[in-house]
C-alpha cells in the first residue's frame, strides 16, 4: 500500500501530496468547571459500579448489588404467589437487615474511588484544572453516595412494584416506600461520608478497605454487644443512647423516630422523637464533618 | 509548498529580553487551498493519513509568520512567597515572553512553588503575577483552563490505558465528550504513542510515561504548558526524544513553554530563554542566545603527515604566523583535545585562510566548524574567559 496519497483534485496543484496534517489547534467550547465536575462525578459514580474500568473490578460491584437484589426479590415472589396483603419485611427494615453487603461493597468501592488517586499522584492533575478542591471533594462524595442509594433503593422499588403487583394498598404502600428512600438516602450520604474519610487517610488501597470494615462492623458490634448487657441488665435508658455510636445504629434510631419504622434495637427500645432529634443532629454533623475532613486532607496533597 | 518562515527573535534595546509573536497557525494568502482542504477532511482519513508517516513524524511545515508583540505569557512583580521558615521567592521580577522558557534552579530554588502561583494554587506573600494577561490572584479557574501542566512526579494510574486517562483529563479542562476523544487521538499521536496507547499504562516504559504525561498537558489545547523536571529519569535517547518533542510543541503546535530543569545542557538545546533562579531571587534573565551566542571561534582538527609528524602543532605555527589569534583551555579534558585547535575567525577570510595553510602543509582537513559557548560557562566565570596564548 502506498504511503503516498493522490492529491485531491480540489487543492493547489503545487501541493502534490499531504504526509501530515500537523497540528491542529482546538477552538471548540470550553465548559468550564461546572462541566468538569459533572464529568468527574459521572465517572466516578460509573467507576463504582465497575463501568469503564476492567472486567475484573465489575465483578464484585455487580455481584454485590445482585446479592442487594435476591432477597428483594424471594420476598416479592412469595408475596404475590401467596396473595399475602403485607410484606414479609419493611422498607426502612430492609438496608439494616442486609448491612454487611452493603458494608463490604463501601470498602470495596470507597478506596478505589478516592485512595487511587492519592496513590498514583493523580490529584495534582485535577487541581492544576479549572476544578477546585471543593469541586473534587463534591463530585466524589456525591458519586458515593449516589452509588450507594442505586444499591440500596432499587431492592426498595422492587419491594414497592412486587406489593402492587400482589394488590396491596396503594397509598399504605407508597407512603412506606417513600419512607424507605428517604432512610436509605440518609443512610448512602452517611456510610458514603464515613467510608470516603476512611479511604482518604490512607493511600494504600488494602488499608483502605480494612479501615472501613473496621469502622462499620467495629462500632456496630461494640455497640449492639453494650446494648444486650444494657438490655440484660435492665438498664433500658441506656439503649436508645449507646446507639448513637455507630453509623447504622444511628440510621435505625433515626428511623425508629420519625420514618416509622420498627427499631431492630434489642427489646424495641428505639428512640423516642426528643432522642430522635439528637440522632438526626449526629447523622448531619458526620456528613457535614467528613465534607471538611475530605476538604481539610486535599488541602495538603493538593499539588 | 510555500512557507514563510521569519526570524523568531527581536532584542530588545537592553537586549535582556525577547517577544515574538506566537507562530500563525492559519496561513493568510499563500496556501488557502491546501488549508481549507485540511479543515474539510473527515476526522477518521486525517488519521489514516496521518499514521502512515509516523517514522517521519511531522513532515508538514507549519508556516509560521512571526509578528513583533509586545505579547507576554508570564509577568511577575516583586513576587514573594514566605513560608514561616523558609522564604521561597524574594521580590522575584519577570517577563517572559512567548516561546520555550527554561527555569534554572538548584533544588528548594522556587522551581515548584513559583508553579503553584502561577497555576494560581497558592497565594504569593506579596507581589503580582499574571499568566496569559490574567492576574492568577483572581483569575485562577480561567488560567488554568488554558494552561497545561507536567508534573515531575509519576501520576498516572497503572490499570487504565492512555487513552482513556488522556480523554478523562481532557474533560476535566472542560473539552466536551467528541472533542476530548478527538483531540487525545491527535495529542497522543503527536507526542509519538500509537498502538501501545490502548493498553494499561502499568506496562509502559518511562519513557512513554513522560510522554504520557506531556500528552495530559497538551490535551486541551493550552498557550501555555509548564513542564516541572520533563527529562526526569529518562536514558539519553529518551532525553533527546523529549527535548524535541518540547521543542516541537513551540515550534509546530504554537504553544509557549515554561520547562523547568537542573541540567543546562538541555535547556541550551530546547529554550530561546532562560531564566536562572537561585534562594528564591531572580540570578539572570536573558535569550539563550546570548547564553550561548554563536562566536566566531573555529575548531580545526587536521592529520598527520610523513612531512610533519605534528600536523597541529605545524598548523599552530603556520596560522600565528598569519596573524590569527589561537585560544586554548576551552577544550582540555576531553578525549582528543590534544588535536583540536581553536582560534577566533576574523571573517570570511578567515575560512580560506584555514583552507590554504591546511593545504599548503600538506595536512589533511579533518574538520573545521563554528563552536558556539555553553550555557554552563555563564556559572564559570573563569573558563568562559579564553587564555590566549602566545605563540610557541
Amino acid at each position: 500500500m502506498s504511503t503516498q496519497i493522490p492529491q485531491p483534485s480540489q487543492a493547489a496543484p503545487d501541493t502534490t501530496r499531504i504526509h501530515n496534517i500537523g497540528y491542529r489547534s482546538y477552538d471548540g467550547p470550553r465548559l468550564g468547571r461546572a462541566y468538569a465536575r459533572r464529568s468527574l462525578f459521572s465517572q466516578s459514580l460509573r467507576g463504582a459500579y465497575g463501568l469503564g474500568r476492567s472486567a475484573k473490578s465489575k465483578v464484585l460491584p455487580m455481584l454485590l448489588s445482585g446479592v442487594m437484589c435476591v432477597p428483594a426479590l424471594i420476598i416479592v415472589a412469595v408475596a404475590v404467589v401467596t396473595k399475602q396483603s403485607k410484606l414479609s419485611i419493611e422498607y426502612t427494615q430492609y438496608a439494616i437487615f442486609l448491612q454487611v453487603v452493603i458494608g463490604i461493597y463501601l470498602a470495596s468501592q470507597a478506596p478505589q474511588s478516592v485512595s487511587r488517586d492519592l496513590r498514583f499522584r493523580t490529584v495534582p492533575l485535577y487541581f492544576s484544572r479549572p476544578i477546585e478542591r471543593a469541586d473534587y471533594v463534591l463530585a466524589k462524595f456525591g458519586a458515593m453516595a449516589s452509588a450507594l442509594f442505586l444499591l440500596t433503593a432499587v431492592p426498595l422499588v422492587i419491594l414497592w412494584v412486587g406489593s402492587l403487583l400482589a394488590k396491596m394498598d396503594f397509598g399504605t404502600q407508597t407512603q412506606m416506600f417513600g419512607q424507605g428512600l428517604v432512610s436509605v438516602a440518609l443512610l448512602s450520604l452517611l456510610f458514603g461520608g464515613v467510608g470516603l474519610v476512611m479511604a482518604a487517610l490512607t493511600p494504600r488501597r488494602g488499608f483502605g478497605v480494612a479501615a472501613v470494615i473496621g469502622a462499620l462492623t467495629i462500632s456496630y458490634g461494640a455497640v449492639s454487644t453494650l446494648q444486650g448487657i444494657a438490655y440484660g441488665t435492665d438498664n433500658l435508658g441506656a439503649i436508645s443512647w449507646l446507639g448513637l455510636f455507630s453509623p447504622i445504629t444511628l440510621i435505625d434510631g433515626v428511623q425508629t423516630a420519625f420514618l416509622g419504622a420498627p427499631s431492630s434495637f434489642p427489646g424495641g427500645e428505639g428512640p423516642g422523637a426528643g432522642v430522635g432529634a439528637v440522632y438526626l443532629l449526629v447523622v448531619l454533623a458526620l456528613v457535614a464533618g467528613s465534607y471538611g475532613i475530605l476538604m481539610r486532607r486535599y488541602r495538603k496533597v493538593g499539588l | 509548498m510555500n512557507v514563510t518562515m521569519l526570524g523568531g527573535c527581536v532584542k530588545r534595546s537592553d537586549g535582556a529580553l525577547w517577544k515574538s509573536g506566537r507562530p500563525a497557525r492559519a496561513v493568510s494568502g499563500h496556501e488557502p487551498v491546501e488549508k481549507d482542504f485540511r479543515r474539510e477532511l473527515p476526522y477518521w482519513l486525517v488519521l489514516l493519513w496521518s499514521d502512515k508517516d509516523r517514522a517521519v513524524g511531522l513532515t508538514t511545515a507549519v508556516a509560521q509568520a512571526t509578528t513583533v508583540e509586545g505579547v507576554t505569557v508570564i509577568a511577575t512583580e516583586s513576587l514573594s512567597k514566605r513560608f514561616p521558615r523558609v522564604t521561597a521567592l524574594d521580590r522575584l521580577s519577570l517577563d517572559i515572553g512567548p516561546g520555550v522558557t527554561g527555569l534554572v534552579g538548584a533544588n528548594g530554588a522556587g522551581k515548584s512553588t513559583m508553579i503553584k502561583i502561577l497555576l494560581g494554587l497558592s497565594p504569593a506573600t506579596e507581589g503580582t503575577a499574571q499568566v496569559l494577561g490574567m492576574d492568577v490572584r483572581t483569575h485562577g479557574a480561567e488560567i488554568r483552563e488554558r494552561v497545561g501542566y507536567m508534573p515531575e512526579h509519576d501520576c498516572l494510574p497503572p490499570d487504565v490505558s492512555a487513552t482513556e486517562f488522556v480523554v478523562h483529563m481532557a474533560r476535566m479542562s472542560g473539552l466536551p465528550a467528541t472533542a476530548a476523544r478527538e483531540r487525545t487521538a491527535d495529542t497522543l499521536r503527536h507526542v509519538g504513542l500509537y498502538e501501545e496507547r490502548y493498553r494499561p499504562m502499568g506496562g509502559y516504559s518511562t519513557g512513554m510515561k513522560q510522554r504520557v504525561k506531556l500528552a495530559q498537558a497538551l490535551v486541551h489545547d493550552p498557550k501555555l504548558v509548564l513542564l516541572d523536571e520533563p527529562t526526569n529519569g529518562l536514558d539519553p535517547v529518551g532525553r533527546d526524544e523529549m527535548l524535541g518533542l518540547i521543542r516541537r510543541v513551540w515550534t509546530d503546535f504554537g504553544i509557549s513553554v515554561l520547562v523547568t530543569s537542573h541540567l543546562l545542557g538541555e535547556l541550551e538545546r530546547t529554550c530561546d530563554h532562560v531564566v536562572v533562579i537561585d534562594g528564591g531571587s531572580l540570578l539572570r534573565s536573558s535569550s539563550t542566545s546570548d547564553f550561548t551566542r554563536t562566536t566566531t571561534t573555529l575548531a580545526v582538527e587536521v592529520t598527520d603527515s610523513d612531512v610533519h609528524t605534528d600536523g597541529t602543532a605545524a598548523l599552530r605555527a603556520a596560522l600565528t604566523a598569519a596573524g590569527v589569534t589561537l585560544h586554548a583551555g576551552v577544550e582540555e579534558g576531553l578525549p582528543g583535545a590534544g588535536h583540536i585547535l581553536l582560534l577566533e575567525a576574523a571573517g570570511e577570510e578567515t575560512y580560506d585562510l584555514v583552507r590554504d595553510t591546511v593545504a599548503d602543509l600538506g595536512l589533511g582537513l579533518v574538520r573545521m566548524e563554528q563552536r558556539r559557548h555553553h550555557i554552563a560557562e555563564v556559572f564559570r566565570p573563569e573558563a568562559s574567559q579564553h587564555e590566549e596564548v602566545p605563540a610557541r
